[in-house]
């Protein structure tokens, strides 16, 4: 037990001497949680549109006016050709194109049928969707007005409630993401390299020859990495709550066990990609690069798994991150209770297991 | 004396076991399993619906939103806490709830009403699904109108008629939108990346003071340091194309020189970001630390998953500096919607800026003192 504290005491020094990487590995979390939080969503506001209006006349004023007083749209331009609608778009200017039917005023009131063609940029799908069903409902709404004295007959009234996050908050869904991404790359990333290093600078015969045992070897390498990622994850947490605003509906307890879980999780990972690497290069490559796209895009975080084709749904099994984030979301942003996170708990649990153990085997094997 | 150091380059980058490997296969991983994991089409939404009245037109209706193709219904209760239950388990994203009485109101007072609850922790799939699934039940209600009414008795109350369209990507694929901006976000990772740690590399092996008392000037030292990526990103982006081309069917609606101009430019951009990192650090684990704190920035703040316009105005300010996203604009514009050089003059201009800024910036900076 001694010399397992020597051990740990040691790795310790060896991050403390380092001060500027340390600075770094605690500034990045609350940088990155700070801009992402608050800057990537996928909430549609301020969309640029263009109008082409050959009628002039009021209504169409007025539907512009309501359209670009809305919060998701701003009215930035006027064409005087509807050639010039596939200009725009070709320029990137605007997301959006309103077409109002020539002597729109007239064709409403005369024969009670008036066009308006929503043009919209489809290049990205989803806000392509979004704009026209906002710029639809807008239109709507003031046909509503106009037939306010018309009872509409056979109406039916969907009324809809948003459950969990009624204001929308993009921060909800991304905040347990980014989490995720954060912790696990970070500690994958710091551990990586801790024996591979060994290997490189030869100090690795060193250690082989202590009396310790592997197994301690490893741990003591965890031990202050693990420390740190609990400075972060606090930090993170923090920020997430009274910066981001994203409240911990559930039970802040278990939050921290699951959370704890997977830095350890994540810190194996890393410890088996830096027995498996020969390199300190090979080993950040793995480490940053390879593991950042699959966290990014198999986790859930971003992309929802359930609409990826079923091998890459039983792929995402195997990524930490993606089980993580669901314990977080239930618990953060539901507030379900521990029972619904049963699952979740045992398979990091038993992925800490396996990555040690094979870690572990790796490291027996350069012994002999 | 360049060509002594690129080859030198050269034979290190091939003679190592692992690189050439990661850049030849690397694009390819990323290009072929990527685009399907990236997909945010809003479709097989599940659907729990609660139907306490079992009218004829309770039926018709959920007939109408299961043939609509956007849902998958999972459960048909009448308990309220099952509904619930299962949107807490993820079972379903989406509840509907008919009230009993729904088809007496409709016929006698002409109104009903229905309740959807959709869980919005993913804000994107809640609100669209519940934005399709209001647009049918509207629909629903202008078919029962048009069946009990004659046209003729609501003529005199004006009807304005929608009509949407979808220019460049008439089939909505999410695919086709993410295939050439993953492209970047590669060509970033490759080219940003591993001159990160290049130059470290050096100082970590020593071989940083060897060649600090050649007689190299700074210039030709950065610029063997470069040409390298450059090519390598040459090559990473043809394979791009050609994967984006067998698989996925997608060539550039817009000129392929373009596409070509630009990554000449982007990559000397990305790998003179990399380079000046890899100046100022002074371990490898630093450099990557920095670098992927950086790449992290870049990619989520380019638009390559979420629209840069839905920002909050500071973050798009922020924008402004990310090489990624005007990179990421000129992918997206030349390969869907065909547009030529004079159409990308503001991202020309930034990506040379950028290029001119970050690679000046790595010769300066670079000692020839450790």
């Amino acid at each position: 037990m001694k010399q397992f504290g020597s051990f740990v005491k040691k790795e310790f020094l060896h991050i403390f001497r380092d001060l500027r990487t340390m600075m770094l590995l605690l500034a990045m979390p609350v940088i990155q949680m700070i801009l992402f939080g608050f800057a990537v969503t996928t909430e549609v506001k301020n969309s640029q549109v263009a109008v082409y209006d050959p009628s002039k006349s009021i209504s169409t004023k007025k539907m512009t006016d309501r359209i670009n007083s809305s919060k998701y749209f701003d009215v930035i331009r006027y064409l005087n050709n509807p050639t010039e609608i596939e200009h725009e778009f070709r320029k990137n200017k605007v997301g959006l194109a309103v077409v109002f039917d020539e002597n729109f005023d007239q064709n409403l009131l005369h024969s009670g049928k008036a066009q308006v063609q929503l043009i919209a940029d489809a290049t990205d799908p989803n806000t392509a969707t979004t704009l026209t069903n906002y710029a639809g409902a807008i239109i709507m709404d003031y046909q509503q007005d106009l037939m306010q004295r018309t009872k509409i007959p056979f109406q039916i009234l969907p009324e809809t409630k948003m459950l969990y996050n009624p204001q929308m908050k993009g921060a909800y869904n991304f905040v347990p993401g980014v989490l995720g991404l954060i912790l696990m790359l970070i500690c994958a990333m710091m551990t990586s390299i801790a024996i591979v290093r060994e290997k490189e600078m030869g100090t690795m015969e060193i250690l082989l020859v202590s009396p310790l045992k592997p197994i301690y070897i490893i741990l003591a390498k965890m031990v202050p990495y693990f420390l740190l990622s609990c400075i972060n994850l606090s930090t993170v947490l923090l920020l997430a709550v009274y910066v981001l605003d994203v409240p911990v509906a559930g039970s802040l307890f278990w939050l921290l066990v699951v959370s704890m879980l997977f830095i350890f999780v994540a810190l194996s990972l890393g410890l088996l990609v830096s027995t498996v690497t020969q390199t300190q290069m090979a080993a950040m490559l793995v480490s940053g690069m390879i593991f950042m796209m699959p966290i990014m895009l198999l986790s859930g975080m971003i992309f929802p798994v359930e609409n990826m084709p079923q091998a890459l749904q039983w792929l995402s099994n195997i990524i930490p991150a993606k089980w993580y984030i669901i314990a977080v979301k239930n618990i953060m942003i539901k507030g379900s209770d521990v029972s619904s996170i049963y699952k979740e708990i045992m398979i990091l649990g038993f992925m800490a297991a396996v990555i040690l153990t094979v870690s572990l085997k790796n490291f027996k094997n350069r012994l002999e | 004396m360049i060509r002594f150091l690129l080859e030198k380059e050269f034979k290190q980058i091939i003679r190592n076991s692992f690189l050439p490997r990661m850049i030849l296969l690397f694009p390819v991983m990323v290009l072929l399993v990527f685009p399907m994991a990236a997909n945010f089409e809003i479709k097989n939404i599940n659907l729990c619906i609660i139907d306490n009245d079992h009218s004829s037109y309770s039926n018709q209706l959920v007939q109408k939103i299961i043939s609509s193709g956007y849902f998958r219904l999972t459960s048909i209760t009448t308990d309220p806490k099952k509904a619930l239950d299962a949107i807490e388990k993820d079972k379903s994203d989406i509840i509907l709830e008919i009230p009993s009485n729904f088809e007496k109101n409709l016929v006698r007072e002409q109104t009903a009403r229905l309740l959807i609850s959709a869980n919005s922790v993913n804000g994107t799939k809640g609100g669209l699904g519940s934005a399709y699934l209001s647009g049918i039940i509207t629909d629903f209600s202008s078919e029962i109108r048009e069946k009990w009414i004659q046209p003729t008795v609501i003529s005199g109350v004006p009807i304005m008629e929608i009509v949407n369209q979808n220019r460049f990507n008439t089939h909505l694929s999410y695919k086709i939108f993410m295939v050439p901006a993953l492209m970047v976000m590669l060509l970033t990772m490759l080219c940003g990346f591993l001159p990160a740690l290049n130059i470290v590399g050096e100082k970590e092996a020593g071989t940083m003071e060897q060649i600090n008392v050649t007689p190299i000037p700074k210039f030709i030292f950065i610029l063997s340091k470069l040409l390298p990526y450059w090519i390598i990103g040459f090559v990473v982006i043809t394979i791009a194309f050609a994967v984006a081309y067998i698989v996925y069917g997608l060539s550039p609606a817009g000129s392929l020189g373009t596409i070509y101009v630009f990554a000449a430019i982007y990559i000397l951009g990305v790998s003179g970001l990399g380079l000046v990192i890899s100046n100022y650090s002074n371990t490898m684990q630093q450099a990557m630390f920095v670098m992927y704190f950086f790449m992290l920035i870049l990619i989520l703040m380019s638009g390559l998953f979420t629209p840069v316009q839905s920002m909050p105005e500071w973050a798009q300010l922020i924008t402004t500096f990310n090489p990624l996203k005007y990179f990421m604009q000129v992918m997206r514009m030349v390969y869907l919607k065909g547009s030529g050089f004079s159409d990308l003059g503001t991202q020309f201009f930034a990506l040379s800026c950028f290029a001119l800024f970050f690679n000046l910036w790595a010769v300066l900076n670079y000692r020839k003192t450790l």
